[in-house]
């Protein structure tokens, strides 16, 4: 049922990836849900290792993967802090991922240095999975972004895609909004001027022939959104609080807004959250945050089986 | 107007065409400096025969090695080089920019993994690397962190 081989191949970025060639994980992670909610045994990844090495914490990204990697009857190995590990003797990353590699059959990776898992992937005979360097590619996110609203809303191309909030440091949002661009999803930037999508974003997304519309305001972006993405934004981005206040308020979905959306809107959002989703938005059918966060396991999963060219 | 003449070299390497301004950094990149022990010719904006403005650079007794012709091809994508045997020119050839750059420009971004020091202050066992995505305005991507360098004279290595 496979068509994709993947087999040995390094996941550093989104960009790295055809249109085709995400729709087969997609696929693959559909077909993985069952598993993922442990409703079905398997034993796919019997006697296959993960290193999972976590130079940066990262609680959901972390579990997600071993979540996945467990559910599919593999092992798990690493460390959740360079602390007491021989990165603070002077080793270099080079040097430890050729250890990784002697030990394991797939190499997870998470670094504070943009370009960590190209460098990684450069020295492992084994796959690399990057799972986020520094302000650099989270391409796991973004697939399971996708997934998420794949699978909701039964396409992504045509779309009103609204991205809110912090769009500037966003890491997640930038491979976000190049993913949206290829596959045609019509996007909304909706920031506050100082926290607005990078030049550099735009234009990418316009190479694929998308005009994105500009906004700043919330409630003059809402009323033709299917998919919110609204992400956090960081009080250590304004000196003054009582800014920061002003402009995170702004940007706040709660149950008033969703009088002024679509009703079938779906919201998403990276998580952690703090105040930009209300509470009482998470009763709503249209809250699908926490689907989100459960999706990063079966399409971790199907990333898992594809690298190492086991499937049903 | 007066016919411009350079006394010719013997031996050595000519770099003709070198876009105006840009002699002082060609100096640079053939680590020439007050230790000098070749003569040295620079001339610094002067007409072309299209009536453009460029740099020479005459080296006695010097051949370029290739990393350095890469960094001359960066910073003067214009540039011609000759080298000279007994007054004669035995080889004429324009530089040309590689598509990619490896070793001899740092990235600019702090926070890439090719400009990270492990403790022991030792770099990743890596060339930093580019891809040529513009010529002229020279653009490079860096492979590693995916970051455009606009100004790579000034991250030469």
């Amino acid at each position: 049922m496979d068509m994709l081989d993947m087999k040995g191949r390094d996941v550093v970025s989104i960009g790295d990836f055809t249109v085709d060639e995400i729709n087969g994980i997609l696929d693959l992670a559909q077909d993985m849900v069952p598993i993922a909610k442990g409703e079905r045994k398997s034993n796919l990844l019997d006697g296959k290792i993960l290193a999972a090495f976590f130079f940066e914490p990262s609680t959901r990204t972390k579990l997600s993967f071993e979540s996945a990697m467990l559910r599919l009857g593999g092992s798990v190995l690493g460390f959740a802090n360079p602390k007491g590990t021989s990165a603070t003797k002077g080793e270099t990353l080079a040097d430890t991922i050729r250890m990784a590699e002697s030990y394991s059959d797939v190499i997870v990776l998470r670094h504070p240095r943009e370009g960590a898992a190209r460098l990684a992937a450069k020295f492992s005979e084994k796959p690399v999975i990057n799972a986020g360097d520094g302000a650099g590619q989270h391409p796991t996110q973004t697939l399971l972004d996708l997934f998420t609203i794949r699978s909701e809303k039964g396409k992504i191309g045509g779309l009103n895609i609204n991205l809110v909030g912090d769009l500037k440091y966003g890491r997640t949002v930038h491979s976000l909004a190049h993913a949206l661009a290829m596959f045609g999803a019509d996007l909304s930037f909706t920031a506050p001027p100082e926290l607005q999508m990078p030049e550099h974003v735009i234009k990418d997304v316009r190479s694929y022939g998308i005009e994105p519309h500009i906004y700043t305001s919330l409630d003059e972006s809402v009323h033709d959104s299917d998919v919110l993405y609204v992400t956090r934004i960081q009080k250590e981005r304004f000196p003054d609080m009582a800014e920061y206040e002003k402009v995170a308020g702004a940007y706040r979905v709660d149950l008033e807004l969703l009088e002024k959306a679509k009703s079938d809107v779906i919201i998403m959002h990276p998580l952690p959250r703090v105040t930009e989703i209300a509470p009482e938005v998470d009763e709503t059918r249209n809250a699908k945050y926490f689907v989100q966060a459960f999706n990063g396991v079966p399409v971790r999963m199907a990333l898992l089986s594809l690298v190492l060219g086991v499937s049903e | 107007m007066k016919e411009f003449k350079v006394q010719p070299i013997r031996n050595g390497t000519v770099i003709d065409h070198i876009d105006s301004g840009k002699a002082l950094d060609v100096l640079k990149i053939l680590n020439i400096d007050e230790t000098v022990k070749s003569t040295v010719s620079v001339i610094m904006h002067v007409q072309s025969a299209k009536n453009e403005y460029k740099d020479i650079v005459k080296v006695e007794d010097k051949e370029l090695n290739p990393k350095q012709l890469q960094k001359i091809a960066l910073i003067a994508p214009h540039a011609t080089i000759n080298i000279i045997r007994d007054y004669e020119v035995v080889k004429k050839s324009a530089v040309k920019a590689p598509e990619r750059v490896v070793g001899i420009v740092r990235c600019a971004n702090p926070n890439c993994i090719t400009n990270a020091r492990t403790e022991l202050d030792t770099y990743e066992p890596v060339e930093p690397e580019f891809i040529v995505e513009s010529v002229n305005p020279l653009k490079l991507r860096c492979v590693y962190c995916d970051r455009e360098l606009d100004d790579p004279e000034k991250h030469l290595i």
